[in-house]
């Protein structure tokens, strides 16, 4: 009970020390390059925090980040690294602004369903062809989800050139039906893009745990990425559970792009690269641990550090360049969390053994 | 031989992981020119006095004199210096270098950069020569068989001039004659001086080389005998720490009808050649059929195929009347197999999972372990502690994951779910492979008890002695074939070997018949 | 819910910033400035630089500007650059201190609105946005925020409270087009695009009409690299059009034209007897174009977006914001131009009868590739 316990406590420890560390290295950096790095956390975590504006658009962007966590996650657990996240996102992004376009007039709940749904929808299958060329072919499945990124993002720029605007960059808003604003949550936010998307997101986060805890498909799903040889011998079908693995992975990111779409922005318009928020997922998905509810809290962090850096440079003076390594730092310690697990597992042996000695 | 100079003397070693000590206070010495046997259970404490031994591991009190000198082994490269080498269990060489350049790896002699190849290779030889190893310096690591690879594992160690070897299960992985071979060259070393640490719980064995033996008990030194004096049945009560029964007891077996048909199955190996050669083979009700034979000749492919785990080339796979060929793990498993595969961490287990959940991981989807989709937790941690109840499966709880247990109770708990569904052909794949006598007997009793059950079990072992302790009828395979089934009680060890060597039947026969009446005595005492 | 019931709530919920942000000085007279044809562009530029000359003398106006850059960034050596620069030209004609403009990097289209609302926080006289990307984020703070003055760059906006500024690239891009066919050996040009639009539809029918107004026979290869940013992909363009046998390149594509710049300076220095030359857009990229063996950039096409920002918020100040307007600037306004680089006399001549033509009216240049 008591090692169950320390195992726990270890599970916690791991992402917080990550985060401390990278602000800590991040405060070296600045320090280095002689900025202040106090003043630079403070106006960053003040500039969020103490403003209901910039707090909104942080959770926002957390809300898109929980999908895009999730659904790395949930590729992660049945052993695939979804690095097609971000194409996933894209594409459920331009389909569910697309749908909205094309029925403007369908009643609000039915269109804001049927958008969100066909953005999943697109998403999930969009995986699921990396996932079936892993699970029968064999191909890697990072590369394929590599590849797919670009496909997701080259198609995607010329939908919106060539179908669905008359060749410009940026296709109409959708209608009011499709709009995703909750008006409370607009207005106690000042106005920020904060929308009903948080609300999906939160609800996928509780249905998220219980499939994988609760029913029979998320048992398969665990059990074959922890040791696909004894699932399989133990009569569960691998190419079926990877196939399904990426399916989800994709619906969820693509349920994130849908969200994106039609809260963030309301319209889709040609990109210069695929969105970073597909990124930064895999970065959120490491840093809560695979556990949905630690993925949700570390897209809040996220979104504030994304939103905070951008005060960095007008209220701090630190330059934009410099915020962007201060994140990357942290996101590079949360990445090293098994630097961090293994740094702790030595110092607690050699606490027990110096113990053991007296 | 007692009042030899020591080269070793470990004093006093204690190691603690947290509470837990691995060893306690353990004395040994080993004197020059002597075998010395290190025997324990797993998870008795060897592996962690050896650790210790060649500076993997630091000792948290104690002290170790080397050659009357007290040492700090600190390092791998320090053990190496004082002259210990050891020759690991899984051997540590590069598949597609030669012998020579395995040997040499990290010392390479070279001039001006360039290897210098012929010189090295004529001291491999000379080194080889030495001892009788017989090993070729330019032979591809690949090329070579098993015994082979452990005596370039072995010159390896002498090359660096070690003096004292420490060998670590030497021979799981040989056949019988290779196993007389390996015990020839470890006496030529003595006789040159060097000494040896053998670990190993295989008692025939330590009778075989061994001087004197260290009994390792719980992470204690019970006591340290010499051989010569020491009976089998004594060492291994010492080691167990109660009585142990060698012998499997079983009645007469009473075959019934046949539950496992297979005719002129043939499947191919991953890269397309044929690993089973059309074999027939049949499994009785009532009987247990062992699988004797090499490594690689075949077994895995002929258990994966009838585990549907690999597709089957041609032929027919019959389980209780059913046809079987091709069909799905799953559908298999209901149709009435239970299978204690060869690797347990690797296939038996998601070790990272909990008991429980390993305990229903075949039967997760049925009633009543779930409904309509969604687990019952409750049914799965009930019926997980009804087993590890049943099959007295050691762990703290069943919440803590497969991977916390040690592998004895992991087998067990692997045996315990596939016999718990009551299946009519039990497949146990190296079902004690690792473990120590006391594990091994509560497993032969668990397979002979299915068997007293009236149901089929297939047993294949690379371990002779388990093959005709636990089997009624024994097929032995060699290069993808069934090269003989024989009677259990009517066969021996030598003639086994033959045919595991490829010998066929009638010459094996005729072979033996020609050897002396002397060996034919030896023989009779084994049996 | 109903749209309105949201706009009003939306319009509660940012009244908060509203009043913070709002200086409001000039906002009564804003509107009532037309400035619609050529002519009074021209005056509104006269305007600037007269303000600009008198800076020094009278007490220096307490005014400050902000601009949120598109995905390109600040240092994106093109058009964002030129933005900045102006910005900073302005302040020093103006005798201002540096606190009195700033700048905003987005390193997202999501960017674009924390942007513009940590801009509207701290209570600049005019917020531009850089680059058509930003219209519907304009729009939409420029709702919320209806005391707020607002600049486009690039596209057009129908709010009153946001001046647009429009360049008519193309015709720059004609001017650049004769230079290229004039200079071409091979017989054989290169066009590269960003990303495909309608701001860059401008630059490719400009060059490909310049073109051909010097000889129908010369091929043109298109070619966009779906990005702005991403220099690789215009190194690569470069090389395959080089490859091809072209041998002037011009690139309408911001930080992607780096690489084309390096893709040239790579091949110039293995092969110091090649003619190869590049094109610079938006701003003088002469400087880009050095390499041991002299300077590749054979011309510029100047887009002169700091120049527009410069005399628009001159505007804003001597004679009230021109909110609603849209802005045109071309080759009579100098608000576009091509640099003289490293034109021979010939060229020049030629691209000096073009320019001719096109402010007499005679050349008509068409806006986009499909007008050919």
């Amino acid at each position: 009970m008591l090692t169950k316990n320390n195992d726990k406590l270890t599970n916690l420890m791991v992402p917080i020390l990550s985060i401390i560390l990278g602000f800590i290295f991040g405060a070296i950096l600045m320090l280095a390059f002689g900025y202040n790095p106090l003043l630079a956390y403070q106006v960053m975590f003040d500039g969020v925090l103490r403003n209901p504006f910039f707090f909104g658009e942080a959770l926002r962007q957390a809300t898109v980040l929980t999908f895009t966590g999730l659904g790395f996650a949930i590729a992660f657990k049945a052993g695939f690294f979804n690095i097609g996240v971000a194409g996933q996102v894209l594409v459920g992004w331009i389909s569910a602004v697309w749908f909205a376009l094309a029925f403007p007039d369908l009643p609000r709940i039915v269109l804001v369903t049927l958008s969100l749904g066909v953005g999943m929808l697109v998403g999930a299958v969009w995986s699921a062809i990396a996932g079936y060329l892993r699970a029968y072919f064999g191909t890697n499945e990072v590369i394929v989800t590599i590849m797919l990124n670009y496909t997701a993002l080259f198609v995607t720029n010329y939908l919106i050139r060539a179908v669905i605007s008359d060749g410009g960059n940026t296709t109409d808003r959708v209608g009011p039906n499709a709009s995703l604003s909750v008006g409370w949550l607009t207005s106690l936010t000042n106005g920020s893009r904060l929308n009903a998307g948080l609300f999906i997101a939160l609800v996928v986060v509780a249905l998220y745990y219980v499939f994988m805890t609760q029913t029979t498909a998320g048992f398969e799903l665990r059990a074959v990425g922890l040791n696909s040889f004894a699932s399989t011998y133990a009569g569960m079908s691998a190419p079926k559970n990877i196939i399904l693995s990426m399916f989800i992975s994709g619906a969820l990111a693509g349920l994130g792009g849908a969200i994106h779409g039609l809260g963030t922005f309301g319209n889709i318009f040609t990109q210069s690269g695929l969105p970073y928020v597909g990124f930064n997922g895999i970065a959120v998905a490491l840093l809560g641990l695979g556990n949905p509810i630690g993925i949700f809290f570390s897209a809040v962090l996220f979104g504030i550090l994304d939103v905070g850096s951008g005060f960095l440079p007008n209220r701090a003076g630190v330059p934009d360049e410099m915020a962007e390594i201060v994140i990357a730092a942290i996101i590079f310690f949360v990445g090293a969390n098994y630097l961090i697990r293994f740094l702790l597992d030595k110092m607690k042996t050699k606490k027990t053994v110096t113990e053991g000695g007296e | 031989m007692s009042q030899m100079n020591k080269v070793i003397e470990m004093k006093g070693i204690t190691k603690a992981f947290g509470n837990f000590k691995a060893n306690d206070n353990i004395n040994l010495d080993l004197n020059k020119g002597e075998i010395h046997a290190l025997l324990g259970e797993n998870g008795a404490g060897k592996s962690t006095l050896m650790n210790i031994l060649s500076g993997l591991l630091e000792p948290t009190e104690g002290e170790i004199w080397v050659n009357g000198k007290k040492v700090q082994i600190s390092s791998p490269g320090v053990a190496n210096e004082l002259g210990i080498g050891m020759v690991h269990q899984h051997f540590m060489l590069v598949d597609k270098f030669t012998v020579t350049e395995n040997i040499v790896l990290g010392k390479e002699k070279h001039r001006f950069g360039f290897m210098e190849r012929a010189v090295s290779e004529k001291e491999v030889k000379e080194l080889s020569d030495q001892y009788g190893l017989r090993v070729d310096p330019r032979a591809k690591i690949q090329d070579i068989s098993v015994g082979m690879q452990q005596r370039a594992e072995i010159l390896k160690t002498l090359y660096r001039g070690a003096d004292i070897l420490i060998f670590d299960e030497p021979t799981g992985v040989l056949t019988p004659q290779e196993i007389d071979e390996l015990m020839d060259i470890m006496q030529a070393l003595v006789n040159e001086g060097k000494s040896i640490i053998l670990i190993t719980h295989k008692l025939d064995e330590i009778k075989k080389v061994a001087d004197r033996c260290t009994v390792i008990r719980r992470g204690k030194s019970i006591d340290t005998v010499n051989v010569a004096e020491t009976s089998q049945q004594e060492l291994a009560d010492m080691m167990v720490g109660r009585s142990v029964s060698f012998k499997v007891d079983k009645q007469p077996a009473q075959p019934k009808n046949p539950v496992l048909e297979i005719k002129g199955l043939t499947v191919k190996e991953k890269r397309g050649y044929d690993a089973v050669k059309a074999i027939d083979l049949e499994v009785r009700a009532g009987e247990v059929l062992g699988i004797a034979g090499v490594d690689g000749n075949g077994q895995s492919e002929l258990i994966q195929a009838i585990t549907g785990l690999t597709k089957v080339d041609s032929g027919t796979i019959t389980l209780s009347g059913k046809n079987i060929t091709n069909k799905k793990p799953r559908q298999i498993t209901e149709t009435g197999l239970g299978h204690i595969p060869e690797d347990r961490q690797r296939y038996g287990l998601v070790l990272q999972m909990k008991l429980e959940e390993n305990m229903a991981l075949q039967t997760y989807y049925q009633k009543p372990f779930s409904k309509h989709g969604f687990l019952n937790h409750n049914e799965i941690k009930q019926h997980a502690k009804k087993l590890i109840d049943e099959f007295d499966v050691r762990t703290p709880s069943e919440e803590h994951s497969a991977a916390s247990l040690s592998g004895g109770n992991q087998q067990k708990a692997i045996i315990a779910r596939e016999i718990f569904r009551n299946p009519d052909l039990l497949i146990a794949a190296q079902p004690t492979r690792g473990l120590d006598v006391g594990a091994i007997e509560y497993i032969h009793k668990r397979l002979i008890e299915q068997r007293d059950h009236g149901k089929g079990v297939l047993l294949m072992s690379y371990e002779l002695d388990e093959v005709m302790n636990v089997s009624d009828r024994i097929a032995v395979m060699y290069d993808g074939n069934i090269i003989a089934v024989v009677d259990a009680d009517k066969t021996n060890e030598k003639e086994l070997g033959l045919l595991m060597a490829g010998v066929p039947l009638e010459r094996a026969h005729a072979e033996l018949a020609e050897s002396s009446g002397k060996e034919k005595e030896t023989v009779a005492n084994q049996k | 819910m109903s749209m309105t019931k949201l706009r009003t709530l939306l319009a509660i919920g940012t009244s908060a910033f509203v009043l913070a942000a709002c200086q409001g000085q000039d906002a009564g007279d804003t509107t009532d400035t037309i400035v619609d044809d050529a002519d009074e562009t021209e005056d509104v530029e006269d305007n600037g630089d007269e303000t600009a000359e008198n800076g020094e003398d009278t007490e220096a106006v307490d005014f400050r500007l902000a601009m949120i850059t598109d995905e390109g960034g600040v240092d994106d050596r093109s058009f964002n650059q030129s933005a900045w620069e102006g910005m900073q030209e302005w302040a020093e004609n103006r005798g201002l201190s540096d606190d009195h403009i700033d700048y905003y990097q987005s390193n997202d289209a999501q960017d674009f609105i924390p942007n513009l609302n940590q801009a509207i926080a701290e209570e600049y006289d005019i917020i531009y946005g850089i680059g058509f990307a930003l219209l519907d984020a304009i729009n939409d703070v420029a709702e919320q925020n209806p005391e707020q003055q607002f600049g486009i760059v690039d596209e057009i906006s129908e709010m009153d409270n946001v001046v647009s500024l429009t360049f008519r690239d193309h015709e720059a891009a004609f001017l650049a087009g004769v230079a290229a066919a004039e200079t071409t050996e091979t017989g054989r040009v290169g066009f590269i695009g960003g990303i495909e639009g309608t701001v860059i539809d401008r630059f490719e029918a400009g060059f490909r009409a310049g073109v051909a107004h010097v000889d129908e026979d010369i091929t043109v290869d298109i070619d966009y690299a779906g990005s702005f940013t991403d220099a690789s992909i215009g190194q690569q363009i470069a090389a395959v059009m080089f490859s091809n046998g072209a041998d002037v390149i011009y690139h309408a594509a911001g930080a992607v034209g780096n690489g084309v710049f390096t893709e040239t300076r790579n091949r110039l220095e293995s092969n110091p007897d090649d003619e190869l030359w590049v094109i610079g857009v938006d701003r003088d990229q002469e400087e880009e174009g050095n390499w041991d063996g002299g300077n590749f950039t054979l011309t510029s096409t100047i887009k002169g977006v700091g120049a527009s920002i410069e005399s628009s918020a001159n505007l804003t100040i001597d004679e009230g914001f021109p909110g609603g307007e849209n802005i045109a600037y071309g080759l009579e306004e100098e608000g576009v131009d091509l640099t003289r680089g490293n034109l021979s006399d010939e060229v020049w001549d030629v691209v000096e009868e073009a320019r001719q033509g096109i402010l007499d009216g005679d050349i008509s240049v068409p806006e986009a590739p499909g007008d050919l």
